[in-house]
């Protein structure tokens, strides 16, 4: 059930990444999709009785924060140039 | 019933979590305003925190909401309250990609439910048989490697993030 339920918060988390426009809400989702891969993790660690998947928790951890120090201020450089959080709005790399 | 209803409620709390931590995440795709979207993935992710201090890994629980919530979601709430845009973006939620995403999704969703049928079988919901101490020393002596190598990634990210901050500012000038 619980894999389940991880595999359902990934594949949510996907969608908002696609389905959304906002940046901010893009990148939340895939926060999203982080914990659900933790959720898994912590499953697998206590179906094998180890502690490998709880190590693997908190360096995903650390990613996260990691992840959303960068994510943050490049959001914020774009919204600076454009005024605008609408991903639609930078198409530069369009081809 | 009283006993019974004790007996179980453990089982009943990991359901309740669960279906709650779901109907959080569903929420974030239909919810318009970013805040909105912010305080239900809070809610999912203390529901997590309540399934993992169920599933007795009670230090990933404390963590979960001491790092995720408390640090990252503080940091995302006060980035959508500093940057509060009411752009296309406010307006309409949703980009063209709504019915492939959603397509692509319940692919990926039955995909990995396929694999699930085949691959392991359920596990009764028992408390782990590793403690702190264990993980701790699993952590420390086999793991060191890791746990280094995260080190020197939050130093590149706190350095990247200074060099952003610092190259637009740049730009602004020139």
């Amino acid at each position: 059930m619980l894999l389940l339920l991880a595999m359902a918060l990934f594949a949510l988390g996907l969608i908002g990444v696609i389905v959304r426009r906002n940046l901010l809400v893009m990148l939340m989702c895939m926060e999203l999709m982080l914990n659900g891969v933790n959720l898994s993790l912590v499953t697998f660690a206590q179906q094998t009785s180890t502690a490998a998947g709880a190590v693997l928790v908190f360096l995903i951890f650390v990613v996260a924060a990691a992840e959303i120090a960068i994510a943050i201020p490049i959001v914020l450089v774009l919204v600076r140039q454009r005024r605008t959080l609408d991903a639609d709005a930078y198409t530069e790399l369009h081809g | 019933m009283i006993d019974t209803f004790l007996a179980n409620l453990d089982t009943a709390l990991l359901f309740v979590f669960a279906l709650s931590a779901l109907v959080g995440a569903a929420l974030m795709l239909v919810l318009r305003h970013p805040m909105q979207v912010a305080m239900a993935l809070i809610s999912t992710m203390v529901f997590l925190g309540g399934i993992y201090g169920l599933l007795g890994v009670h230090f990933i629980a404390a963590f979960q909401v001491l790092i995720y919530v408390s640090a990252v979601m503080v940091f995302m709430v006060y980035v959508i309250m500093l940057l509060d845009v009411r752009d296309e973006s406010f307006t309409h939620r949703f980009s063209q990609w709504v019915l492939p995403g959603i397509a692509f999704g319940t692919v990926l969703f039955a995909v990995l439910g396929y694999g699930l049928l085949l691959g392991v079988d359920d596990i009764a919901t028992t408390t782990v048989s590793f403690g702190l101490a264990q993980f701790a020393a699993a952590f420390l002596s086999e793991y060191w490697l890791q746990f280094e190598l995260t080190s020197v990634l939050l130093v590149a990210a706190v350095v990247a993030a200074l060099a952003v901050i610092k190259g637009s500012r740049g730009r602004d000038r020139g």
